[in-house]
């Protein structure tokens, strides 16, 4: 849904107001919202914002996510969305993009650790990743130079797949 | 070392020194950690529980650079007495209020806490008076580099440390401040200030931290967001512009109190100290917000006679589980609020 003001970016806030019993409904985008004096509460409870997320989604991908189940710990998404506790460290992976988008409206869009690493922990792993990923992205310009969409296609697939 | 050797006197962060002092009541700087090859606390057994407890407690007792430490196992102590640590800030509620084997480790300064099996498996804090978060950032990050030398934290590099509730995971660092905003409470710029504040992703709470109401006007400002920001980042925008910025806008209501309102101050300051002096029957509500009067007015010269380390001891002392601890048994409601109004009237008389 469009915002009613702009008409181009995409409503998130709805309004719902009751004056002398007559209702009336706005769709604005964010933007529009403030300068109409709204402002969106913006300390959503985690398990608020999960169920928000789960509920706004794909009905598919959000069953899906709900069903996943931790191999290590044997926590699932629903559980977690129940008490906004994980069960163990590899649930992060377990959960994967469902956990991702939780961390994203946590952490202010943020899905990247900067900042100190345990003494003795090696991260150079993630720089050869990114060495690796720089190397298929100039590949696949390449390969789109050159107009061989079918490398391309895989390269995408990879590079994708990698992040 | 026993609990009662410290419930006598003020906790060294709150004895009023430090950068800024008269608004910056605290430092704190925590870190979440959890140990690789166990679950969460959630999903931990009672055994793996007290295989975690002893062995972080073996390893932060061993530490050479924090001086005296000792080990509180909450699992075991009274109510009271966990009361009294809420009330020194050495534990949360959640651990007070947990389930099997925890505990905490602390320096006998009390600048340094560590609680083991709280929501994460460690949850360190270094504790500073005034504006001193740099310092505690120095300092929590050498004893972390220590600890992590002896165990194996659960860290991903993409993620960070991991923790179990994914608010706290990347740097697992929440810094906190605390603040005493009386001017901008009466000249109705706290909503403002707090508005602006949300909008830089973080938060506001009350005194005890989180779900705790805003009593006499204290408030601890923290960072929401831990992951994607490195702790020299958070630290430095701490020290150098967020709470410099409150302290100032505090500095300008308090002038404009003095300006325009000195009567409005004038009359609370006497009416909080009237009360406090002649009160038979005080509650620990009513107390902090008198209190808090009364350090406003101490702070702005309109008070000569009294100190701010008086009334700090006072704002310590005057807690329900201090009363108690001090008195040596459990006490009602209503015979804290007689013994409350007592220890007030003879120290402020």
């Amino acid at each position: 849904m469009r915002c009613e003001i702009c008409k181009t970016a995409m409503a998130t806030v709805h309004l719902t107001e009751i004056i002398n019993g007559h209702r009336s409904e706005k769709h604005l985008c964010e933007n529009c919202a403030a300068s109409q004096g709204v402002t969106a509460q913006s300390q959503l409870s985690l398990n608020e914002l999960l169920s928000s997320l789960l509920a706004a989604g794909d009905q598919n991908a959000a069953n899906q996510s709900r069903a996943s189940v931790c191999q290590s710990c044997g926590n699932t998404m629903e559980e977690f969305s129940k008490t906004s506790l994980l069960g163990c460290p590899d649930d992060y992976e377990a959960f994967g993009d469902a956990i991702e988008m939780v961390i994203r409206k946590a952490q202010n869009d943020k899905t990247q650790h900067e900042g100190k690493v345990p003494v003795g922990v090696d991260i150079t792993q993630k720089s050869e990743a990114e060495t690796e990923i720089a190397g298929l992205k100039k590949q696949l310009a390449d390969a789109i130079e050159s107009e061989d969409y079918e490398t391309a296609a895989k390269l995408r697939d990879r590079i994708q797949k990698m992040q | 070392m026993k609990l009662t050797d410290l419930s006598s006197r003020t906790t060294d962060w709150f004895k009023g020194g430090g950068p800024l002092s008269d608004i910056v009541i605290s430092s704190r700087i925590r870190l979440a950690r959890n140990l690789a090859g166990f679950n969460f606390i959630t999903k931990c057994t009672d055994q793996q529980k007290q295989e975690i407890l002893s062995r972080l407690k073996e390893i932060i007792l061993g530490l050479e650079t924090l001086g005296d430490l000792f080990f509180i196992d909450i699992g075991q102590g009274d109510q009271v007495e966990r009361d009294f640590l809420i009330e020194r800030h050495l534990i949360s509620k959640n651990l007070a209020s947990g389930i099997g084997a925890r505990g905490v480790v602390i320096a006998k300064n009390e600048l340094f806490g560590a609680m083991i099996n709280e929501e994460d498996h460690l949850r360190m804090q270094v504790l500073g008076s005034g504006l001193d978060v740099k310092n505690c950032w120095q300092k929590i990050n050498e004893i972390d580099n220590l600890i992590s030398e002896k165990v194996k934290y659960a860290f991903s590099s993409k993620y960070g440390y991991l923790t179990a509730c994914p608010t706290n995971v990347g740097t697992g660092i929440r810094v906190s401040v605390m603040l005493h905003l009386p001017g901008l409470k009466m000249t109705e710029h706290l909503k403002k200030m707090i508005e602006a504040v949300r909008e830089m992703n973080l938060t506001v709470r009350g005194l005890f931290g989180e779900g705790t109401e805003a009593v006499g006007d204290f408030f601890q400002v923290s960072n929401q967001v831990t992951l994607g920001v490195s702790e020299e980042k958070i630290v430095n925008d701490f020290g150098n512009i967020i709470i410099p910025k409150i302290v100032e806008y505090e500095k300008q209501a308090r002038e404009q109190l003095l300006s325009r309102n000195i009567n409005l101050l004038d009359d609370k300051i006497s009416r909080a100290l009237a009360l406090l002096k002649n009160a038979k029957l005080i509650s620990s509500h009513e107390a902090l917000f008198l209190l808090s009067n009364l350090r406003l007015g101490i702070n702005m010269g309109r008070i000569k006679d009294i100190s701010i380390s008086t009334i700090n001891d006072l704002f310590m002392l005057t807690q329900p589980a201090h009363l108690q601890m001090n008195s040596g048994h459990s006490l009602t409601a209503a015979q804290r609020d007689m013994l409350r109004a007592q220890t007030l009237k003879s120290r402020l008389n």
